[in-house]
C-alpha cells in the first residue's frame, strides 16, 4: 500500500521495527539494528543489541541502567536534528518521566510516533504536547470507550483513604505498580504525612537513577533483607505487581494490597489479581485521551500499533481518518505481560 | 448431577485480623437505602477475606432499612428476580445514549465480558444520586413489564443517568437477572447469626423454601417465622466432603454404613398437611416438575421428609436409567405424556428427616434408617420411591472392591456415613463422605480456545479437545469434548498469551489454535451421543493436568474412546 505512493513513504514498517528509509534509522525496534531513536525506557520499545541510540536526556538515565553500556547520544525536547534526510525531534508524551513521541519530518512532510502517552498530567512526568503532522503512529492499548479514567487526584485520594483506614487498623498497605513510572508517580503524588512509604528493590533502584537526574521524590525506605513490617507501622509499600504473593510479602504480615493499573477499570480483572484493592491508574491515554491527542494532531492518517487495534481503527475510520493497523511487538500496558502478571496470593 | 455433594466450598483461610476491616464499609457512605446496598456489595467485591465479607454483611444486617435486608438475603439465597428486559434493547439504549456505533459497544463487551458492567463501564457520568431504597429500585425494576417500551426505557434511561458508576452496575445486575454478590449461603448465614444471634442451623432452616422476598418481613422470614406458614419449608441438605484418604483412616468400619452414590438430583420428598413437595438441593421447588410424586401421598404416612436422589427409572430392570435419560426431563416445567412413559422418575431415598410430623435430623443414623427401612417396607412397585439399600462389608478392602463395580450401577462411587451421626446442615467435615470411583481420562489435544465470561474474561478459559481419528500424529484430530475447568490462573494466563499468539483462525469469539497442546481430561462417564460428530459424549469433563511432557502424536485415539464407551458406557 506504502510503497505505490508517488513518493517513498516518510517511515515504513518493517519485520525489524518502524522505519525511515530517508534517515536509514529505526524507531522502538525490536530486533537490532544500527541506528535506534527510542521514545522512552521501558523494555518493550528500548531493546538490547543496537550499534547506535538515540533518546532524550530523561530516557538516557534509565537506559544505561538497563541495557548497561550502550553507545547513546542523548537529545533535549524539541531539538531538531538532521540525520541523512529526515530531521527528527523529540517532544514530551506524559508516560514516563523522559519519554517522548518522535517527529520526523521529510521534504515538507511529517510523521509522529507516539511510543506510549497519556495526556493528563501526573505531576512527575513532563506534560504530553501535541504535534502536529500528516500522519500520527498511535498505540492504542486502551482504545476502547469503556476505558475512561477518574482525574489523578480523585484516584490519589482513593489510595490515601485505603492507606489511612489500613494504617488506623495496623495493616502494612502493599501496591503493586511499574517499577519505571507509576510506583514514581504515586510515591510523587500521595500525602507523606499518612505514613512512611517503602520501595521493594526493583523500585528503588529506578528511584535512584531518577533521583540522580534530578527528579525529585520525597523520601522513601528500600525494604532490604533487615527491613521488617512492623518497624514501620502504617507504611505504604511500593512494589512491581510481580512481588505480589511472594514471600517476599510476608515481612509485612497481614497486609491489604492494591494493584494500579488501567486494567482495574475491569471488575474480572480486578477479581482475577486477587488483591484487595484495585486502582484504575494507568500510564496510557484513555478512549476519551486517544482521540483527543489524534485529534490535535490534525493528522489525516492514522496508523495503530498495540493495543484494541481492530476496533480502534475501525472506529477512527467512522471518524473520517485514513486509519491502518500496524503489526508491532510493543506491548504497552499488557494484560498479560510478564511485569502485569502476578499469581494471585493465596 | 448433585448428589450428595454438591460444590466445592471455595472459603478463603480465616484471619482475624479481618474482623474490624469489614465491620465498617471503607469510604462508603453511610447512606441512603440502595447506596448502602452498593456500599455492601463493593465492600464484599473488594476483599477476598471470609471474615471481612461476614462482618459487612452482618453490619448490614445491623443497619439497612428491614425490607433492604429481607431482600439482600432474597438476593444471596438465589431468590433474584428474573431478567426483565432482553439485553438487544439494553445494549441499544446504551449505545445510542453513549453515542457510540452498536459494533463498537459488542466490541467493548466482548472485552468486558459482562453486560452490566459493559454499559456502566460505557455511559457518561450520571448527573446526580439517588435516594430510594434496594426494595424500591427493585420494585420499579418488577413493574418494568407491565410498562410499555418507551415507558421502560423512560425509566431505565432516568435510573442510568441518576445513579453514581458502582449502582448503576448493581441497577444493571438486577435488570439482566444476573446479581451475583461473591457470598454463599453459608457465609450469609453466619452473617444473619452474627446480627440476630439466633445459630445457625435454625436460621438455615427459616430461610429454606419457598417464601417470597415482597411478602416476607424481617420478622416473619428470620426472626419470629410463624410455623403454619411452614408445610412446604425442607430442611437444609446435609453435604458431604469427598474423601481423599485412604478409607481406614476413618477408623473402625464397623461404625461406618455405606451406599451407593447415584448420578441424578438430590432431592427432599416433604408431605405435610396432605399435601406433597419436592425440593432440588439448590433449594428449587420441582413439585410439578416431577409429577410421579403425587402418588407417594397414597402410599407414605403425613408427615414425612426423604432425603435421596431422583432417578430415571427402567422398572422393567429395576434399575436406573442413565443421567441422560433424567436430563431429557431436568429443565421440563410441563412434562409431555410420552416422556413420561419413557423417563419416569422414583426417589431413591436414604434418610429421613421428619418422622409422624417430628424433626428427626439430631438422631443418630441407625435409627433414622431404621426407621426410614420400616417406613418404606412393602410399597408396591406402583410407588415412587425406592430404598436407596445399604452396601455391606466387613473390611475397608471388602468395600473397595464394591466401589470398583460402581459404575456398572450407574453410580458414581460409594457414600459413607457414620451409624452415629446426626443429619447436619450444610457441607460438614466428619461424618459423612464421598468416596467416588477414579475419573476416567483421556489425553487429547486442544484444538478450539474460546475466552472465559466475568472474572474470567480477556482470558481464554473454554476449549475444544480432540482426538486422533486414524494414526496419531497422520489421522485427523475429531473433537470429543469442552472443558473449561481445572488449570489454574497461572496456567490459564499462560496458555491465553499461548493462544493469542498461535491462532489458525478466528470465528467470531472462538480461536482454532495450533493443534499442539495435550491436556489429560478427567471425566466421570462416556456416552454414546448423535449430537456430537465423534458420537460419544462425555460426563463432567475437565482438565486434569497440561501434558506438557506430551507432544500432540501422542494424544489418545477415538478408538480408545470406542473402547472405553465399550467397557463403561
Amino acid at each position: 500500500m506504502l510503497a505505490s505512493m508517488a513518493r517513498e513513504s516518510v517511515l515504513t514498517f518493517t519485520e525489524r521495527g518502524i522505519y525511515c528509509p530517508a534517515g536509514d534509522f529505526f524507531i522502538d525496534p525490536w530486533r537490532p539494528v544500527d541506528r535506534a531513536l527510542v521514545t522512552h525506557g521501558h523494555a518493550d520499545h528500548a531493546r538490547r543489541g543496537h550499534a547506535r541510540y538515540l533518546a532524550t536526556e530523561g530516557s538516557a538515565p534509565v537506559m544505561r541502567h538497563r541495557l548497561g553500556d550502550i553507545r547513546l547520544e542523548t537529545a533535549r525536547y524539541g531539538e531538531a536534528r538532521r540525520i541523512g534526510g529526515a530531521t527528527v525531534s523529540f517532544h514530551p508524551a506524559g508516560h514516563v518521566p523522559g519519554s517522548a513521541q518522535i517527529r520526523v519530518e521529510v521534504g515538507g512532510e511529517v510523521w509522529v510516533v507516539s511510543g506510549d502517552y497519556k495526556v493528563e498530567d501526573d505531576g512527575l512526568s513532563e506534560p504530553f504536547e501535541p504535534v502536529r503532522c500528516h500522519a500520527f503512529v498511535s498505540e492504542c492499548t486502551f482504545g476502547l470507550p469503556i476505558f475512561a479514567w477518574a482525574p489523578q487526584a480523585d484516584v490519589v485520594a482513593q489510595i490515601e483513604g485505603w492507606w489511612r483506614a489500613n494504617a488506623a487498623a495496623g495493616r502494612a498497605s502493599v501496591i503493586g505498580a511499574y517499577a519505571l513510572g507509576k510506583a514514581q508517580r504515586i510515591i510523587a503524588a500521595v500525602d507523606a504525612s499518612i505514613g512512611p512509604v517503602l520501595t521493594h528493590g526493583a523500585v528503588e533502584a529506578t528511584n535512584a537513577v531518577l533521583r540522580a537526574q534530578g527528579v525529585a521524590l520525597p523520601e522513601t525506605v528500600p525494604v532490604t533483607a533487615e527491613v521488617k513490617g512492623k518497624d514501620h507501622p502504617g507504611a505504604l509499600v511500593v512494589a512491581p505487581p510481580s512481588a505480589l504473593g511472594t514471600p517476599w510479602m510476608r515481612r509485612f504480615g497481614a497486609a491489604s494490597t492494591g494493584f494500579a493499573s488501567g486494567w482495574m477499570r475491569l471488575r474480572g480483572v480486578r477479581r482475577r489479581r486477587a488483591a484487595d484493592r484495585g486502582f484504575v491508574m494507568s500510564d496510557h491515554a484513555d478512549w476519551a485521551g486517544l482521540n483527543a491527542a489524534i485529534a490535535e494532531t490534525g493528522a489525516e492518517r492514522v496508523f495503530v500499533t498495540h493495543g484494541y487495534t481492530s476496533a480502534f481503527r475501525a472506529w477512527l475510520e467512522t471518524q473520517g481518518y485514513d486509519a491502518a493497523v500496524v503489526e508491532t511487538e510493543f506491548e504497552g500496558e499488557g494484560l498479560d505481560s510478564p511485569e502485569a502478571v502476578a499469581d494471585s496470593p493465596t | 448431577m448433585e448428589g450428595q455433594d454438591g460444590q466445592r466450598r471455595t472459603g478463603a483461610p480465616e484471619d482475624p485480623a479481618a474482623r474490624e476491616h469489614g465491620g465498617r464499609i471503607e469510604g462508603g457512605p453511610a447512606g441512603a437505602g440502595f447506596a448502602r446496598f452498593v456500599a455492601l456489595f463493593t465492600a464484599l467485591d473488594q476483599t477476598t477475606r471470609t471474615n471481612a465479607k461476614v462482618a459487612a454483611l452482618a453490619a448490614y444486617f445491623r443497619e439497612a432499612p428491614e425490607a433492604d435486608r429481607v431482600w439482600c438475603i432474597a438476593l444471596l439465597t438465589g431468590r433474584r428476580p428474573k431478567r426483565m428486559l432482553t439485553s438487544t434493547l439494553l445494549r441499544d439504549w446504551a449505545a445510542e445514549r453513549a453515542g457510540l456505533p452498536l459494533w463498537l459497544f459488542e466490541e467493548s463487551y466482548a472485552v468486558a465480558g459482562d453486560l452490566a458492567e459493559t454499559i456502566a463501564l460505557i455511559l457518561p457520568e450520571g448527573a446526580g444520586r439517588s435516594d430510594a431504597s434496594l426494595a424500591d429500585w427493585i420494585g420499579r425494576l418488577r413493574a418494568l413489564p407491565k410498562l410499555d417500551e418507551p415507558e421502560r426505557k423512560a425509566l431505565v434511561l432516568a435510573a442510568w443517568e441518576r445513579l453514581a458508576p458502582t449502582e448503576r452496575f448493581v441497577f444493571n445486575k438486577l435488570l439482566t437477572g444476573g446479581f451475583r454478590m461473591g457470598v454463599n449461603a453459608k457465609l450469609m448465614t453466619r452473617a444473619l447469626a452474627q446480627a440476630t444471634g439466633i445459630d445457625e442451623p435454625e436460621l438455615a432452616h427459616r430461610l429454606m423454601g419457598d417464601w417470597q422476598p415482597d411478602r416476607a418481613t424481617w420478622a416473619s422470614l428470620v426472626l419470629a417465622p410463624d410455623p403454619g406458614e411452614a408445610a412446604s419449608r425442607p430442611y437444609p441438605f446435609y453435604l458431604a466432603y469427598q474423601l481423599d484418604d485412604p478409607p481406614d483412616s476413618l477408623g473402625d468400619p464397623a461404625d461406618w454404613a455405606a451406599e451407593w452414590k447415584w448420578d441424578g438430583i438430590r432431592g427432599q420428598l416433604i408431605l405435610r398437611d396432605g399435601q406433597h413437595f419436592v425440593w432440588s438441593r439448590g433449594e428449587e421447588l420441582m413439585t410439578d416438575r416431577f409429577p410421579e410424586f403425587a402418588a407417594s401421598r397414597d402410599f407414605l404416612p403425613e408427615g414425612i421428609v426423604l432425603d435421596g436422589e431422583i432417578l430415571a427409572w427402567d422398572h422393567a430392570a429395576d434399575a436406573p436409567q442413565s443421567f441422560n435419560a433424567l436430563q431429557a426431563r431436568i429443565g421440563r416445567k410441563t412434562v409431555p405424556k410420552t416422556l413420561l412413559v419413557e423417563a419416569p422418575v422414583v426417589l431413591r431415598a436414604y434418610d429421613l428427616l421428619e418422622w409422624q410430623g417430628e424433626d428427626w435430623r439430631a438422631r443418630p443414623f441407625a435409627e433414622r434408617r431404621a426407621q426410614l427401612e420400616a417406613a418404606l417396607a412393602h410399597l408396591p412397585d406402583a410407588a415412587p420411591v425406592r430404598l436407596s439399600p445399604l452396601v455391606d462389608f466387613d473390611d475397608w478392602a471388602e468395600l473397595a472392591g464394591a466401589r470398583a463395580t460402581a459404575r456398572g450401577r450407574q453410580a458414581e462411587g460409594l457414600m459413607l456415613k457414620r451409624w452415629a451421626s446426626p443429619y447436619l446442615a450444610g457441607r460438614k467435615k466428619g461424618d459423612w463422605w464421598k468416596w467416588k470411583v477414579d475419573p476416567l481420562t483421556v489425553d487429547a489435544v486442544m484444538v478450539y480456545a474460546q475466552a472465559g465470561h466475568g472474572r474470567r474474561a480477556n482470558l481464554y478459559t473454554d476449549f475444544t479437545f480432540a482426538v486422533w481419528d486414524g494414526p496419531p500424529g497422520e489421522g485427523a484430530l475429531v473433537p470429543v469434548t469442552k472443558a473449561y475447568s481445572g488449570l489454574t490462573d497461572a496456567e490459564f494466563r499462560r496458555i491465553t498469551a499461548w493462544v493469542r499468539r498461535n491462532t489458525l483462525e478466528r470465528y467470531g469469539p472462538v480461536r482454532a489454535v495450533r493443534p499442539v497442546h495435550v491436556f489429560e481430561i478427567h471425566f466421570e462417564g462416556i456416552q454414546k451421543s448423535s449430537r456430537h460428530k465423534s458420537g460419544i459424549a462425555l460426563r463432567f469433563p475437565r482438565m486434569a493436568r497440561w501434558r506438557e511432557d506430551k507432544p500432540a502424536e501422542e494424544a489418545n485415539t477415538l478408538a480408545d474412546l470406542k473402547a472405553l464407551l465399550a467397557a463403561h458406557g
